[in-house]
């Protein structure tokens, strides 16, 4: 008989291979039918990408590489976007060792993926500067463990979006000006995503304070904004960005077809930011309004310090979705002239030497855009467990 | 009671009305508060109770009468007010604590931007506030982390950073766990003797009986008898009040 301090082992069947087997796939008779369709399924699917993998030419990518990068950015200058890129990969180093956590797993990927693309059969001139980015990673770990404080490397970080546009564009010291008409591929996309997020995010939150503004001209003005921009497409407001923006500036102004395209998307994407941000300042109760009021803490101290960080933190994961789908958007400025990842891609497909070649083409940038998306939404997870979003 | 000269008078309300819509939910109240008082507010529920302290630090607006708190009249001037407010402290029936700050910050945050404190001095403050209401220990947890009682004298610490000439309590106790009720009147309690000029719309009238100065009974958004402890429990001069004393005291 067993006593109270007889462990009782769990019956045969479901423990091991062979319980869990039974237990997840094939618990009844339908269970089973649909385990044997998706095995089905995965089966064709696997023969497909082997098919496609083992014919798969690659010519078409390395040997438009740089155009994929960089677009039309001159080659004699083209050693600037690589500064940018060390400049990001020390900056991603330092972070590592300062903050530790997803920046950590980020230095790793990058890391991983430097040494990986050395491995492959690029000219040496290629191999050595991935290698000597590996390098600049340990040396920003390095750095970062001389000098701790946290606020130097925001404050870099802050900083290093200037510094890389202004070494981009150049026009300074003996820099010749590589206007951004001329700026493609992946660095363009990237443009497009970094300074469309850094703009539409706190104009949306703008719009969505002015929305519940007690001034009615401000109000309305921002109501107006938000259902205007709400209700037409995307592919409009950049029309109207670079088509028919030109026509309202002063005579002899000109404003490079980019800049205007990143204005539309910021316009936008702002609307739908602010929408997402007023049903976080919604679901504030007027409790928090009331108690910091009563401190005597005044409209705009209240604003900052308890309604906005508290509204901001339960939309993450919507903002990081509209994050995501503007990354993704940004294909659409091929639309408006501008020759981004995937507007280079579409003219690739075209050269005469890679006729039918279109799927490698098309495999390769989705991939770029998906590591970017995963990149984004694995970080808001994480930012969201960080903060305790649902739970406090 | 505390009896004095007539400048001693920190609140001064005179005929004051105010209307929700067309609803005249307070209808001229009376009232005269002297420094270092205790008064309880007590009434039915929907009486106007909770609206008429919080015309005191101008949450409500009146829209008749006079308000004059420490020698400051209540009026639509935005200055007045925040003066005022960083001068009155009020503690809620549901906390109202900012969840996304710890205990520490929900204490200091007021008089480092108010009072414009360094943070040193003010952290050291809310540690001293917190050891008076007896939770020292929690100080680096978050609000959502405590229990009832905890986060109401949490807000009750909160309050009194800001070092107020008054204390508004507006049910205080209301939302608590039987058990965890003693806790927050025993710091209102510390806070009376320490000379605290205190409002409080409560139902607990073993705290009321036991501390306060003057009770006030509320009806219908109007007073409708005031008078010490004893004399309200033992000799009610009105039908309404002995009616409403005899339902909450069984
Ligand atoms: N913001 C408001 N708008 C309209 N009516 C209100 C508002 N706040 C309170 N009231 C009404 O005013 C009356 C008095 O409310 P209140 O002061 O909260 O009463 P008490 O605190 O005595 O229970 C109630 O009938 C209530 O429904
Ligand atoms: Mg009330």
């Amino acid at each position: 008989m067993a006593t109270v301090t007889d462990t009782i082992k769990p019956p045969r069947s479901s423990v091991g291979p062979t319980g869990w087997l039974r237990k997840n796939l094939f618990s009844s008779w339908l269970n089973s039918l649909l385990t044997i369709l998706a095995l089905w399924l995965i089966y064709n699917l696997m023969i497909g990408l082997w098919g496609f993998f083992s014919t798969a030419q690659w010519g078409v990518v390395t040997a438009n590489l740089r155009l994929f990068m960089a677009g039309r950015y001159p080659i004699e200058q083209i050693w600037r976007v690589e500064v940018c890129v060390s400049i990001l990969v020390f900056l991603l180093g330092a972070s590592w060792r300062a903050w530790g956590g997803i920046m950590g797993q980020m230095g790793m990927a990058v890391g991983g993926l430097l040494v990986l693309l050395a491995l492959l059969p690029f000219e040496t001139n290629s191999r050595l500067y991935l290698l000597g980015n590996v390098g600049l990673l340990a040396i920003g770990f390095g750095a970062a463990s001389l000098i701790r404080t946290r606020r130097l490397w925001t404050a870099l970080w802050l900083l290093s979006p200037f510094v890389m546009a202004a070494l981009l564009y150049g026009g300074f010291a003996d820099l010749p000006v590589v206007a951004t008409d001329l700026w493609g591929g992946l660095l363009l996309t990237f443009v497009f995503a970094v300074t469309g997020i850094a703009l539409s995010f706190p104009l949306g939150v703008l719009l969505a304070v002015g929305r519940q503004s007690s001034y009615p001209v401000i109000r309305w003005f921002c109501i107006l904004y938000i259902e205007l921009v709400r209700g037409v497409p995307l592919i409009t407001v950049l029309f109207a960005a670079t088509l028919l923006f030109p026509i309202f500036l002063p005579e002899g102004v000109t404003v490079e077809r980019v800049v205007r395209s990143i204005a539309g998307f910021v316009a936008f994407t702002a609307a739908y930011n602010a929408e997402i941000v007023r049903g976080g300042l919604q679901a504030i109760g007027r409790g928090q309004n009331e108690a910091a009021m009563a401190l005597g803490l005044n409209p705009l101290q209240t604003l900052w310090l308890i309604i906005l960080p508290q509204a901001i933190r339960s939309v993450i994961p919507a903002i990081v979705g509209q994050f995501v789908s503007l990354f993704k958007d940004t294909s659409l400025v091929a639309i408006v002239g501008a020759l981004e990842l995937a507007g280079i891609a579409n003219s690739v497909i075209q050269q005469q030497a890679f006729l039918g070649r279109q799927t490698e083409v098309i495999v390769f940038i989705a991939a770029i855009y998906f590591v970017g998306c995963y990149a984004m939404t694995y970080a808001s997870r994480r930012l969201e467990k960080r903060l305790g979003v649902g739970e406090r | 009671m505390a009896q004095g000269t007539p400048g001693d008078e920190i609140i001064i309300c005179r005929d004051v009305n105010k209307w929700f819509g067309s609803f005249h939910v307070l209808r001229g109240v009376d009232l005269t508060v002297k420094k270092g008082e205790v008064l309880v507010i007590f009434g039915p529920s929907g009486s106007g109770k909770s609206t008429f302290i919080r015309t005191i630090n101008r949450l409500e607006e009146h829209q008749r009468g006079t308000i004059i708190v420490d020698g400051i009249e209540l009026s639509n001037d935005i200055r007045n007010i925040e003066a005022i407010r960083s001068e009155v402290g009020m503690v809620f029936q549901s906390f109202n604590l900012f969840p996304h700050l710890s205990v520490l910050d929900n204490v200091s945050l007021a008089p480092m931007w108010v009072r414009k404190w360094p943070r040193d001095k003010a952290e050291q403050t809310a540690r001293e506030l917190l050891k008076r209401v007896g939770i020292p220990e929690q100080a680096d947890k978050y609000p959502g982390q405590l229990s009832g009682g905890q986060q109401q004298r949490v807000a009750i610490a909160r309050a009194l950073a800001m070092q107020p000439k008054i204390m508004l309590f507006d049910e205080p106790t209301s939302a608590l766990d039987p058990e965890m009720i003693k806790e927050v009147l025993d710091v209102m309690t510390q806070l009376a003797k320490s000379g605290m000029t205190m409002l409080c719309v409560t139902h607990e009238m073993g705290f009321a009986r036991g501390v306060a100065d003057r009770m006030v009974f509320f009806d219908n958004g109007q007073i409708i008898e005031q008078g010490k402890p004893n004399q309200i429990f033992d000799n009610p001069q009105h039908d309404r009040t002995k009616l409403f004393l005899s339902q909450i005291l069984h």
